[in-house]
């Protein structure tokens, strides 16, 4: 009983709205069950692909061969199924409103601009610094981050501070294996995270709504839990521009603009990062920023939410609905204050 | 002279015509959203998006609205002030779509938490008010209502000033950042406001709002 077919997502809705009792009592179908996890015949991992096509193309067409090929999605192959346990069976929002519905303000500041306006961002080559207190620091290249990972498919609940929700299949691995294999120092209390920052890549920078480049941070811990997911892909393919390739962060019980996009540097640091949202309204947005429907936005309730491609709110979570999990992270903790 | 009569009868066809023409282009955002809601052309919120885009368009008639006076005065056209009336009704129909679409698209009549937002909410209370405050413009916007008040239906009828402010900051505290398009708006009502001075100092008039009036 899925709204979003023709002959029109509304018409739907109304339906939906006169049948309400009845769709209740319906049961929706899981979409994706274990087995049928993308197994992908062709098995390309982009960066593969990219240098195969270099090497035909030769030296001198090499610029032009980047920014063609860089929008191009690939079929992510030899991606498994995550633990059953950290993804959920609710219905997935559909590919078409996760790439074409999301805040990206590096691309603008209305929710349709990310889709509109990523094109214009190469992420071929991309490298990943990483600094601060950690063993391994240095810039790689994002081939050299991903090799030692196997990918995964995580279906995580995605909750924006403004009030919608979706179900996205995403492909990563977890943050937490990346942090081991740097082997951060004792000081290493927080992980800080920036977005590249490139107005002429990225055309929203050219306006200071927020201060560039976008920062993000979590405490160890958090950074550590399983269910924090490094995400390079999502519905089996790399990440479209817009929803934050090549690589993004994914926390699923913290507010969506806590999952920092197109991540060009991971600093191992002491102190608590301060992130773009706490610099721009520090009495709306904190560092911890966790899903919790009893700490309103100071404009707004967040009681409810509207999951994109549903008629009526639902009743928000707490933790996004992934209490079980991380509630003991934050045991003692007055989320009232650490908002 | 046939000339002149037929230069009579095209003004008056005019005049007759410019009412059912204003209507219908009134119309018209409602008409491109109903369409597009039915062609599934409203992204994957389309009930947000109703209710940004019937607030945006309550909020472009206000200014219409207010526009026409300072238009007649420039221009020395008539048509103007006929249509001020029909858009300020406008104006109130967009933002009853508005509120209507809050009501039930978001809220669901659920009245408790209508409340409660109402309470704890600034940017509603303050778009709430508006709507309270148009409503008697609304009611009293005939000809019938015009007579009975007399002079307070002037007075009463400057709300057309305070209501669009409140507008102006319903959508100022909702935005997330990006104050720009608010910001927009608040220029060309303070512009439609200010250019309304001179004249009401002319006519020793306390212009805004009729407060202060003996």
């Amino acid at each position: 009983m899925r709204a979003g077919n023709p002959p029109g997502k509304l018409w739907s809705y109304w339906l939906l709205s006169i049948h309400q009792e009845a769709a209740v009592l319906v049961k929706h179908p899981t979409d994706l069950s274990e087995s049928d996890v993308t197994p992908v015949e062709v098995y390309r991992q982009r960066r593969e692909f990219m240098k195969s096509g270099l090497a035909i193309a030769g030296a001198v067409c090499t610029g032009s061969l980047l920014t063609s090929q860089a929008a191009a999605k690939v079929q992510l192959g030899n991606v498994t199924p995550g633990p059953d346990r950290y993804s959920t069976d609710e219905e997935q929002t559909p590919y078409e409103d996760v790439t074409t519905y999301n805040n990206f303000y590096e691309f603008g500041v209305d929710k349709s601009d990310p889709a509109r306006h990523a094109g214009k961002l190469n992420t071929d080559p991309w490298s990943l610094a990483i600094e601060g207190d950690a063993e391994k620091t240095g810039t790689f290249t994002l081939e050299d981050i991903l090799k030692p990972h196997a990918l995964e498919e995580r279906i995580y609940r995605l909750r924006c501070v403004e009030g919608w929700s979706m179900v996205i299949p995403w492909i990563g691995f977890p943050l937490g294996e990346l942090i081991k294999r740097c082997n951060p120092g004792a000081s290493a209390k927080y992980v800080e995270f920036e977005t590249l920052y490139d107005p002429q890549q990225m055309p929203g920078q050219r306006r200071g709504v927020l201060e560039w480049p976008y920062t993000e941070g979590l405490r160890m811990d958090e950074a550590m839990h399983p269910l924090t997911l490094l995400a390079v892909g999502l519905y089996g393919e790399t990440l479209p521009s817009q929803n934050g390739a090549p690589i993004r962060l994914v926390v699923p019980w913290k507010y969506g603009f806590k999952s920092i996009k197109s991540i060009v540097t991971v600093r191992f640091r002491e102190t608590q990062p301060v992130s773009s949202w706490m610099k721009a309204a520090p009495r709306e947005y904190g560092f911890y920023s966790n899903v919790n429907p009893d700490v309103p936005h100071p404009r707004w309730s967040q009681k409810r939410e509207r999951r994109i491609g549903e008629f009526r709110k639902r009743e928000t979570l707490m933790f996004n609905g992934y209490a079980e999990q991380v509630a003991s992270l934050y045991s003692g903790m007055d989320l009232k204050k650490h908002f | 002279m046939p000339d002149n009569l037929s230069r009579i009868m095209l003004t008056s066809m005019y005049k007759l015509l410019q009412k059912p023409v204003v209507f219908v282009l009134c119309l018209l955002p409602l008409a491109i959203l109903t369409w597009q809601a039915f062609a599934d052309q409203l992204g994957a919120n389309p009930i947000d998006e109703i209710a940004d885009r019937t607030g945006e368009w309550t909020l472009r008639f206000l200014l219409i609205t207010l526009l026409m006076t300072p238009l007649k005065r420039v221009s020395g056209w008539g048509w103007p002030i006929r249509m001020r009336r029909m858009l300020g009704l406008y104006a109130f129909f967009y933002a009853c779509l508005h509120l209507l679409t809050y009501l039930w698209l978001d809220q669901f009549f659920d009245w408790l938490e209508i409340w409660l937002d109402i309470l704890e909410r600034p940017f509603i209370t303050v778009g709430m008010l508006a709507f309270v405050l148009l409503l008697p413009l609304a009611l009293t916007s005939n000809k019938f209502m015009m007579r009975k008040l007399g002079r307070n239906w002037k007075r009463l009828h400057r709300l057309a000033y305070l209501v669009p402010a409140l507008g102006v900051l319903h959508f100022l505290w909702l935005v997330k950042a990006d104050v720009l398009q608010p910001f927009i708006y608040a220029v060309l009502l303070a512009a439609l406001l200010l250019v309304r001075v001179p004249a009401a100092r002319k006519k020793g008039d306390r212009f805004i709002f009729g407060v202060g009036q003996k």
